[in-house]
């Protein structure tokens, strides 16, 4: 419902906004409501979430993630089947339409953080940067929560 | 053998029943729709493996006969699924208070390469009190997974590094160990703790 709105929206801004469009791209998007779940050390792999807001009135592709705190950070697929399977897999580029918001999220897309160099610990952040195809980059602070954490609100 | 020649039966009345098939997908999601009966799992009394759980107390089907079990399957290094699954069911248990003691709840991992005891007790430490953790030799889990009708699968990456797919459903049993229903991921708990409750409330028929 909302994206339809969306493009309808951007299909009537676009002539408009067309001057302006040399300046759209990884410095129109905007990071909403970071969070991630603390590790049991570091063998496991971590997981972060969070709303991604293409604000720009270009599509932006996400093409990779960048952390100090994992040496193999991957932006990761979880699906369910009809059969109620569960699989997880490397989501390749993800593009965002402009004024369109993908949300990384518990049993979605999510940032997956492999080989974790410490611990994620309840109450710390940590730095990551989203790397865009324009080759610029966004970084937030992801808060970490605990390891039952159902998302920043709860 | 009969299980075989079960399964052999339900592919073939997979294709002949497509639509049929087709409606019951479509109503998986509502609250209280039957499961094929090809797909059914097993009564507890049925089934047959042996497991230990997270104390290093040996366990089976069995050892939850006499009250209501809520079991799923998952694995302690799953970054995404699982702990959400955990979580979820902690919030079902939290919002059910002093009933989720009345009730056995089974995290069985698909993973014991890496789900030793050790690992299962620390995992399940960070969750609903109520939650067991049960691991042991793959055969044995295998059997479990049979008996459930579920799946896994092992991925292996390039480095060597793997994941499992597993069927990320929770299946509810009555205190006799009859199968009553699943609740699929990511339901929401509106649906999910009446289906626990409905599970519950199965009376024990003659004392065991």
């Amino acid at each position: 419902m909302k994206p339809v709105l969306h493009a309808a929206l951007a299909a009537l801004v676009l002539p408009l906004g067309a001057a302006s469009a040399a300046l759209a791209g990884s410095g129109q998007v905007s990071i909403e409501n970071a969070w991630s779940r603390a590790s049991i050390g570091t063998s496991r792999p971590g997981a972060a979430y969070m709303e991604i807001v293409n604000e720009g009135d270009e599509p932006v592709t996400l093409t990779g993630i960048k952390t100090d705190i994992a040496m193999m950070p991957e932006i990761h697929r979880s699906s369910t089947n009809e059969q109620g399977v569960s699989s997880m897999a490397p989501a390749g580029d993800v593009s965002i339409a402009a004024g369109e918001t993908v949300a990384l999220e518990p049993g979605g897309l999510h940032a997956m953080l492999m080989k974790l160099q410490r611990p994620m610990k309840e109450g710390e952040t940590f730095p990551l940067s989203l790397v865009f195809s324009d080759g610029g980059w966004v970084t937030v602070n992801v808060p970490v929560l605990g390891i039952a954490a159902r998302g920043p609100g709860n | 053998m009969r299980r075989r020649s079960a399964l052999g039966y339900g592919a073939a009345a997979f294709g002949a029943i497509g639509l049929t098939l087709l409606l019951g997908w479509w109503r998986v999601d509502g609250p209280g729709a039957p499961e094929p009966m090809d797909q059914r799992p097993l009564p507890l009394t049925a089934m047959d493996f042996r497991l230990t759980d997270h104390k290093g107390q040996p366990v089976g089907p069995d050892t939850l006969v006499g009250r209501p079990s809520m079991i799923f399957f998952g694995f302690t290094y799953c970054p995404d699924v699982c702990p959400t699954t955990l979580s979820d069911i902690s919030s079902w248990l939290d919002m059910m208070g002093e009933d989720a003691e009345r009730l056995n709840t089974i995290f069985i991992t698909v993973d014991p390469e890496r789900d030793t005891v050790d690992a299962m007790a620390e995992y399940v430490g960070y969750f609903h009190s109520a939650i067991r953790g049960w691991t042991g030799p793959e055969a044995q889990i295998k059997r479990a997974i049979e008996g459930l009708r579920a799946t896994y699968e092992k991925v292996t990456g390039e480095d060597g590094r793997y994941t499992m797919n597993h069927t990320a459903k929770v299946f509810l049993f009555d205190a006799e160990g009859r199968f009553v229903s699943t609740i699929d991921y990511h339901e929401p708990r509106e649906f999910a703790v009446p289906k626990i409750r409905r599970a519950m409330k199965v009376r024990l028929e003659g004392a065991t």
